[in-house]
């Protein structure tokens, strides 16, 4: 930075802006959302925007930034809102977030830029996440990407899974000047962007205007490929004359909790319960001819206090549940999932039983799931995660009655690619061995990120990881050393 | 989009496309399958291929009407597209040089079946296929299974063709006589493969059976394809197709593959409802487009 801090253009004092307080993010009301799939969120207006964003306190050292894994420059895309310049402030995101309508929807900000804010330590912290939404959605209402006019490299990079580390590195690469091709298993881009997280927290839409955006920059996109069994990571860099290969295949297998019943006719996988909901729009069965289970008027539970839990359960009250619960084995204070995301389940009426965890699921005698039966616990001393350890409590067992539940419980890392790649090497979890700085893999050419490298995570931390792997990948393709 | 080269009825409700799909061809083995979807409002269903040719690009599965989206698949014809073709998927069949291989194909099993047998013939084994239908007309594959087979053994429900019976009288028959089975291979109805199972166990005899459990992604993704092994869950899609028979639980698969029976029965009823209604008079096969539309 410069030693003469050049003027601010935000018009308030620093004291006056504390004094602002923190707009609140206009929702569809609780009761109505609860029963359709509309987003909850409905966004700032560039009134509500200003004001906000008058709030920034424009730190020298700007700690919003320094925790961003993708380095957004909050100070000074919020400045630009100030002035109202709403493109500019977009333009300002792209440099370092080639998604930014996706993370201004589903990022922990908490975790990262708004946990860091030096607002939070007296009053709440600036809403960068809702401002930047804000400026994302408003560069879409007007039409106005910017699309990069670069020399192409000649150099060729196939990008294996389009969810956000891919999509990341795609981004960053196309505009380097290298010729992009993102390769997707599932008939539909955005990966977990798509089967994974529902239309009410971030709207198909959004994800189809970004790969638009994308496309027009020139990324190549190509479905209905499952690297390892389609084409192998060997033959992309043979035959088809890739220079380099990223893999984001992410998050894999769905762990089960391998206690009796699991096999029991209504017990699913966050993964497949999601999946059927969102990528295969079962919800809207018989247009859509993907079936899954009527849920009017039954109970219904998640295992599990993560996000992914939560977007199972509020969907499952979207499809009629009667009773919609969450049943997680710590207490509250440990749950992974984003702040905004247990508010607004606890508004729709979702019900948290904490410290609970099931230890059989029960069934009707023809194999349909009636109850789950489960066991109190409490928490004792912490374990390796640095949470303290739930411990079941002894003869606290109750049943639950349930038609459907739902295991979110994380998950283990798929084998396809690793096991069809030799000389990949991986971790003993089985998964990708990558150098965090660079995102190399022990192959040569070949780099890695995501949720196939570090174990389920977010979104963000995700493209961070394509971030770094876009820069290395470009680094590498230049010198052309490893 | 995935077009379609070739599109014949094998027999009444059976028939083979041969898709253009030239990544899946270079790369598929006997056992595996593809995952597809006709259009875009459409499930996405297993099936196994039933060949492929590296050399054209092209692959070719056997289809058997059975719910919607089966029935629907076979109003197609050469020269429509299937929206969405993935694959090959599944660990492939384990070809060796075993012995004496007896390999039993039930319905339109015989078409899963078939790649591995002749895989297994060219592995040096000494082939020994049971095929099975319902009646003469809905026995499917016969000179093809013929060719890669040291000996080829047919049985009909009704008797209508060859011997009446069921696979596994043969095959009991094959075990009584003394012939010495290294491996069985069962793929069709879970009865069938079941019955074989039970029988195979107090034998002792290796078994391998093809299991066709509820799918979605098909790489491991979502864990609706799960089947209990051994106790255990396993995933059909990434461990499987083909598991150990003697391991499967296979009233498990019964009941997990019957729980959308409602939904799947409402999707064909009203499926049968808008071919009657807006195509009276026409034959299926070329009321497909329409019917496609019709539906959004």
């Amino acid at each position: 930075m410069s030693p003469t801090a050049k003027k601010s253009l935000n018009p308030l004092l620093p004291r006056d802006r504390m004094k602002v307080p923190r707009q609140p993010m206009p929702e569809q009301p609780a009761e109505e959302r609860a029963h359709n799939f509309t987003e909850v969120n409905l966004g700032y207006s560039p009134e509500l925007a200003r004001q906000e964003a008058l709030r920034c306190l424009e730190c020298a050292k700007p700690t919003c930034t320094d925790s961003c894994p993708v380095g957004v420059k909050v100070k000074e895309f919020v400045e630009l809102i100030v002035v109202g310049d709403f493109l500019g402030a977009a333009a300002k995101i792209r440099e370092d977030n080639v998604l930014p309508a996706i993370t201004g929807r589903v990022c922990p900000q908490e975790d990262h830029c708004e946990g860091k804010c030096l607002l939070s330590k007296k009053v709440k912290p600036l809403g960068i996440g809702y401002l930047e939404r804000f400026v994302a959605d408003y560069e879409q209402r007007m039409g106005t990407h910017i699309v990069p006019n670069v020399p192409p490299t000649g150099k060729k990079v196939a990008v294996v899974g389009s969810g956000p580390s891919g999509l990341t590195v795609a981004g960053d690469l196309i505009q380097k000047g290298h010729k992009v091709r993102v390769f997707e298993a599932l008939h539909e881009l955005g990966g977990v962007l798509v089967y994974g997280i529902p239309e009410f927290r971030l709207p198909k839409q959004i994800i189809r205007e970004q790969l638009d955006y994308m496309r027009e920059m020139g990324v190549e996109f190509e479905t209905d490929v499952v690297v390892g069994r389609t084409v192998t990571i060997d033959e992309l860099m043979g035959q088809e004359g890739y220079d380099a290969v990223f893999i984001g295949t992410g998050a894999g297998l769905p762990q089960f909790m391998n206690i009796p019943g699991e096999h029991f006719n209504g017990v699913y996988s966050a993964n497949e319960f999601l999946t059927r909901i969102n990528l295969m729009k079962a919800y809207k069965f018989p247009v859509y001819d993907e079936p899954m289970l009527d849920l009017h008027g039954k109970d219904v539970a998640v295992i599990g206090g993560g996000n992914t839990a939560l977007d199972a359960i509020r969907s499952a009250l979207r499809l009629g549940a009667r009773k919609a619960y969450v049943i997680y084995r710590r207490s509250e204070a440990e749950m992974p999932a984003r702040i905004e995301e247990v508010h607004h389940a606890q508004q729709e009426g979702i019900e948290f039983h904490m410290l609970t965890a099931p230890v059989e699921f029960l069934s009707d005698g023809k194999g349909w799931l009636q109850a789950a039966r489960c066991v109190r616990m409490e928490l004792g001393e912490p374990d390796s995660s640095g949470r303290r350890r739930p411990v079941p409590i002894p003869g606290s067992e109750f049943d639950m009655p349930l038609s459907v539940a739902v295991i979110a419980i994380g998950t283990s890392a798929n084998p396809i690619v690793q096991s069809t790649t030799p000389g990949l090497g991986t971790n003993k979890r089985g998964y990708i061995q990558a150098s965090e700085e660079t995102q190399r893999t022990t192959r040569k050419g070949v780099f890695a990120g995501g949720d196939i490298v570090t174990g389920s995570a977010t979104v963000i931390l995700a493209m961070g990881a394509g971030r770094r792997a876009a820069k290395s990948i470009h680094e590498y393709l230049t010198a052309g050393q490893w | 989009m995935f077009k379609i080269i070739h599109a014949q009825f094998i027999a009444p409700g059976i028939k083979r496309f041969v898709l253009e799909a030239p990544r899946i061809a270079r790369r598929q083995k006997p056992g595996q399958f593809v995952i597809l979807r006709i259009y875009e409002e459409g499930e996405r269903i297993p099936i196994t291929i039933e060949n492929s040719d590296p050399a054209r690009g092209t692959i070719s599965i056997v289809v058997q009407s059975a719910g919607k989206t089966t029935n629907l698949l076979n109003t197609l014809n050469t020269g429509d597209s299937i929206l969405d073709v993935v694959g090959p998927l599944g660990k492939p069949s384990e070809i060796q040089t075993f012995g004496t291989v007896v390999v039993v194909g039930g319905g339109v099993g015989t078409a899963m079946a078939y790649p591995t047998a002749a895989a297994l013939k060219r592995a040096g084994n000494r082939v020994i296929s049971i095929v099975g239908a319902r009646n003469k007309e809905l026995v499917i594959l016969e000179p093809e299974m013929r060719a890669v087979s040291d000996a080829l053994i047919i049985t009909t429900d009704d008797g209508s063709y060859a011997d009446k019976g069921f696979v596994t009288d043969k095959l009991r028959q094959l075990i009584e006589n003394g012939t010495r089975i290294d491996l069985v291979l069962a793929v069709g109805p879970i009865v069938m493969m079941k019955a074989v199972a039970e029988m195979t166990r107090k034998e002792n005899i290796r078994t391998m059976v093809s299991l066709n459990p509820i799918m979605i992604d098909g790489t491991g993704m979502c864990g609706g394809c799960r089947v209990l092994i051994d106790g255990k869950s396993e995933f059909a899609c990434v461990d499987g197709p083909e598991f150990d028979a003697h391991k499967v639980n296979f009233e498990v698969l019964v009941r997990r593959n019957a729980m959308y029976r409602e939904a799947e029965q409402r999707s064909m009823a009203e499926f049968q409802r808008l071919l009657e209604a807006k195509h009276t008079g026409q034959k299926v096969e070329q009321s497909c487009a329409a019917a496609r539309g019709a539906e959004r």
